[in-house]
């Protein structure tokens, strides 16, 4: 237990620092899609949810669960498609006018 | 035998998703490669999702497939609004991961107490009190921002006072809870204050305010994400809510510095409210106007001309005419460019979404940064819809509100052109002394009409059809 602590604390500084690091080079150009695409990633929570739903250990667990899957899963489908549907808008000008 | 093997899977299966997470971030530093990112990120998600059905302690799938079949039913909506919309989208899209997360906390509270680990319980109190923070406060920036609620910041006397106090409780209990995590009845207290503080925290939000505010939602639905992974030790969550935070973080800092102001400030010093500012000389000052054909005039006989669009640009939906504008300049060999403040529009980005929507190239779009050493050597900067972003005052007048602020220098260029509707000062109440230099020629009228109105001047004019 304790030996799992400290390797999770480890991982989460070095995680926060790959963040940093890969983050800041994102260009002003495209925040908004970045803002959309960690809010899929975030709802990678989904995956406790799933658990918590799954065990079905009380009726209220499986309540809440579900709940939270469903705000979840709506945060990965959504936050994909609109992310992808900005990305798609962004385009160089090329010597193709008719 | 064969359970280890199913959870070595399981744990591959999340390896592979947090490498594809950390790759899609990486791609998204080149526009070109942006959406391979996107692809990745997909990709990751869907392995952790199968690799988490596989896991041997569910016993029960119909209600996660029911909740899996909604929510997805949910989330295509969601995908789909205008781009106009997507700044409260993202609210919203804070608020449901927030909520999943808070949810998840509660039930793991209940579900283990009385025998809550201290240092779990830590976690646990940080995962519920920043999820539900940001569950009401991104449900109220939503709100403000798809104008169900008043945009204007609303305060009131002892305002910080009583935040403050709601998070000094939160805290208070939580460390309570932290070293008897066996009274169960004080959980709600960590649930509930936090509900009311996040109402209360956006309150006094104004909606210049807003691209700090939603980043600070972000950084916070990434925080607690992480914390719920400690909470299940599970080294996904904390990667992906680490990399989250820090995003929300990274934009939170480039706001604040963009707006010249601290976190604190923007939290606690609501905007727009101490300036009674007297533009006492403001009155004799004159301002030039001009018609739909002398700006036409002028922009076609440019050479460089630098576009500063502003949320204006955005309530007015004026980007396509924009568009229009730039291909009719483009066509007459003008050198047209886009200036684009960090903080123009409601949230950080937003107006570079609006114009790649409208088609226009991203190579033209130009931050601050590049923008401004080009101004000197522009011959029209034509603002459309932005203010204070623009107000020479930040560079001059220690006095103003505004002072230090990074701007525009839009004052540099040989010619200015500003599409307003009136006189009316900015969110801010700012006086903009740039509306009375000799080189401020003002267009007044609606953004979409009046940019509409010069490319059918530009079209008669000059076209030797």
């Amino acid at each position: 237990m304790k030996f799992d602590l400290i390797t999770d604390l480890y991982v989460f500084m070095l995680a926060a620092f790959i963040g940093f690091e890969v983050i800041r080079r994102i260009s002003p150009l495209l925040h908004t899609p970045l803002m959309s695409l960690t809010n899929a990633l975030d709802a990678i929570a989904v995956v406790g949810a799933i658990l918590l739903t799954g065990r079905h250990e009380s009726p209220l667990s499986v309540v809440l669960g579900t709940i939270a899957i469903v705000a979840a899963t709506s945060n990965v489908v959504g936050g994909f498609l609109i992310t992808d549907r900005m990305l798609k808008m962004f385009k160089t000008s090329r010597p193709q006018k008719p | 035998m064969t359970q280890i093997s199913t959870q070595t899977i399981i744990e591959i299966t999340y390896l592979i998703a947090t490498a594809l997470f950390i790759l899609a971030l990486k791609w998204m530093s080149n526009p070109a490669r942006a959406r391979h990112g996107v692809w990745a990120g997909e990709l990751g998600m869907l392995l952790a999702i199968c690799g988490t059905l596989l896991n041997s302690g569910i016993v029960d799938y119909k209600w996660i497939a029911i909740a899996l079949v909604l929510g997805s039913i949910i989330g295509v909506p969601l995908g789909m609004v205008h781009m106009t919309a997507v700044p409260q989208r993202t609210a919203l899209s804070h608020c449901f991961g927030a909520l999943c997360v808070t949810l998840v906390g509660a039930s793991e509270f209940y579900l283990r107490t009385p025998e809550v680990p201290r240092f779990t319980m830590g976690v646990l109190s940080m995962e519920v009190i920043l999820g539900s923070l940001t569950f009401t406060g991104s449900l109220m920036a939503a709100g403000k921002l798809q104008e169900l609620l008043p945009q204007r910041p609303i305060t009131y006397k002892g305002q910080n006072f009583v935040n403050l106090s709601l998070l000094a409780v939160s805290i208070g209990v939580a460390v309570f809870l932290v070293i008897h995590p066996d009274r169960a009845a004080f959980f709600p207290v960590i649930l509930g204050v936090p509900l009311v503080l996040g109402v209360m925290m956006i309150i006094p939000i104004g909606g210049a305010d807003m691209p700090t505010v939603i980043s600070l939602l972000n950084s916070y639905a990434g925080l607690s994400a992480a914390a719920m992974g400690f909470v299940l030790d599970s080294k996904l969550l904390i990667i992906a809510g680490a990399l989250d935070g820090a995003s929300g973080f990274i934009l939170s800092v480039n706001m604040s510095k963009a707006m010249n102001r601290s976190f604190t400030n923007v939290i606690f010093g609501a905007f727009g409210q101490e300036q009674k500012h007297v533009a006492a000389g403001a009155e004799e000052r004159t301002v030039r106007s001009a018609s739909a054909e002398e700006a036409a005039q002028i922009l076609g006989a440019a050479s460089k001309v630098m576009i500063v669009p502003g949320y204006g640009m955005a309530v007015a939906q004026a980007q396509h005419k924009v568009r229009e504008l730039y291909d009719a300049l483009t066509k007459k060999g003008v050198d047209v460019r886009f200036g684009i403040h960090p903080v123009a529009g409601r949230m950080p980005g937003h107006m570079n979404v609006l114009l790649a929507e409208a088609d226009i190239p991203y190579d033209k779009l130009m931050d601050l940064d590049e923008a401004n050493p080009e101004f000197p050597q522009t011959d029209v900067a034509l603002v459309i819809g932005a203010n204070d972003v623009t107000n020479p005052a930040a560079r001059t007048d220690a006095g103003s509100p505004i002072y230090g602020m990074p701007i525009l220098d839009v004052d540099k260029a040989h010619t200015v052109m500003v599409v307003k509707r009136g006189m009316s000062p900015g969110f801010a109440g700012i006086d903009n002394p740039l509306y009375y230099l000799d080189r401020t020629l003002m267009l007044f009228g609606d953004a979409k009409a009046f940019v509409g109105a010069i490319v059918r001047e530009l079209a008669g004019g000059g076209g030797h059809g």
